[in-house]
C-alpha cells in the first residue's frame, strides 16, 4: 500500500498472537488507533518472517503520529511517532 | 535444559562454531564486530551533533540521512540498521524510546544507558512524557510540542539537540564535550554549563 504524508490511516485493531506463536512490531497501545501518515521510510524484509526463518516479504514502512490524548485516558499534551508497516495499516481515521 | 538457561559462554562457543563450520560468519568477523560495538560511544553522536551546529550543509545531511552523515564522520554503517536523526525545534521537542525492547542507535552512542531498557522509562514515556523529561529536571515549555518517537522496527533514532546560549565562537571539540547520550535521547537539553560523565 502506497500512502502519501498527511493520509489519514487506522493502525488494525489485530491480535496475531492469540493465533499462535508471531513476532510483531505493532506495540498493543497502537492497535485500532487513527493516525497521520509522516512519510514513508523505506521498504524492510517482514522482522515477522525473518523472525521464523521464512522468506521475507518486502513491507512499506511508515512513520505515523497519533496525538496521545488518543492513546490514554489522562489525555496528555503531545504526539505519538510510531513505524509501522503497511500491512498493519488501513485507509481512513 | 533450554537455551534460556545454558551457560553463555558454551552457548556462544557452539553457535559461532556452527556459525563458523556452515560458512555464515567467522569468529573473526564476529570478534571484529565485537570491537566495533565496543569502541562505539557516545562521544561519535556529541562530534556529529557539534558539527551540525557549526556546519548547516552537515545539519541537513544529518536530518535527511543520518546513516550517510554517520559515514561521513567514519563511523561504519554497513550492516547496520538505518540511522534516523529528529531535529529539535523552538517549538518542538523529540524524545525517543522503545517500548517493545531497547532499540538504540549503539552505532553512534554505544551501549543503552541501563533505564533506556527499563520497563518503566519503556511503558512511561510514551504516556507520560512530561513527567518523565520532569524527573529529568527536564523544562521544556508549555508550548513547546513534545514528540515521542516509539522505535518499533527497522530504524535506530537520535536527537538533534539545539545549540545551548552561551557556546557562541565554540569549537566543535568544546561543543562536543557539552552533548551527552541523555541530550540525543531527548530525556535532557545541553546547556553551556553541561558536564558529559566519562564514557
Amino acid at each position: 500500500m502506497t500512502l502519501k504524508a498527511g493520509a489519514l490511516v487506522r493502525i488494525k485493531d489485530e491480535w496475531p498472537e492469540a493465533l499462535g506463536p508471531v513476532h510483531c512490531r505493532t506495540p498493543h497501545y497502537v492497535r485500532g488507533k487513527a493516525g497521520t501518515v509522516v512519510r514513508h521510510l523505506g521498504d524492510f524484509p517482514d522482522p515477522g518472517d525473518i523472525a521464523f526463518a521464512r522468506e521475507p516479504a518486502l513491507r512499506r514502512l511508515y512513520h505515523v503520529a497519533i496525538p496521545l490524548d488518543r492513546l490514554w485516558p489522562e489525555e496528555p499534551q503531545g504526539e505519538l511517532v510510531i513505524e509501522i508497516y503497511d500491512h498493519w495499516l488501513e485507509r481512513g481515521a | 535444559m533450554s537455551v534460556l538457561e545454558a551457560d553463555s559462554e558454551m552457548l556462544y562457543a557452539a553457535v559461532s562454531g556452527l556459525l563458523a563450520e556452515r560458512g555464515l560468519v567467522t569468529k573473526a568477523e564476529i570478534l571484529e564486530r565485537m570491537a566495533v560495538t565496543d569502541a562505539a560511544s557516545p562521544a561519535l553522536g556529541a562530534a556529529m551533533v557539534a558539527r551540525a551546529w557549526t556546519d548547516p550543509a552537515y545539519a541537513d545531511l544529518l536530518v535527511a540521512d543520518g546513516t550517510a552523515a554517520a559515514e561521513e564522520v567514519g563511523v561504519m554503517m554497513r550492516g547496520l540498521p538505518p540511522l534516523g536523526v529528529l531535529r529539535n525545534e523552538a517549538l518542538l521537542h523529540n524524545l525517543v524510546v522503545c517500548t517493545l525492547c531497547s532499540c538504540y542507535p549503539r552505532a553512534v552512542l554505544g551501549y543503552p544507558p541501563f533505564w533506556f531498557k527499563s520497563p518503566a522509562y519503556r511503558a512511561r514515556t510514551v504516556r507520560d512524557p512530561r513527567g518523565v523529561l520532569a524527573d529529568w529536571g527536564t523544562v521544556i515549555g508549555e508550548d513547546v510540542r513534545i514528540r515521542v518517537v516509539d522505535s518499533t522496527a527497522d530504524y535506530r533514532w537520535m536527537v538533534l539537540p539545539m545549540r545551548p546560549a552561551g557556546t557562541q565562537g565554540w569549537s566543535q571539540e568544546r561543543l562536543a564535550s557539552i552533548i551527552r547520550a541523555s541530550d540525543m535521547i531527548g530525556v535532557t537539553v545541553p546547556t553551556a554549563e553541561t558536564v558529559r560523565e566519562p564514557t
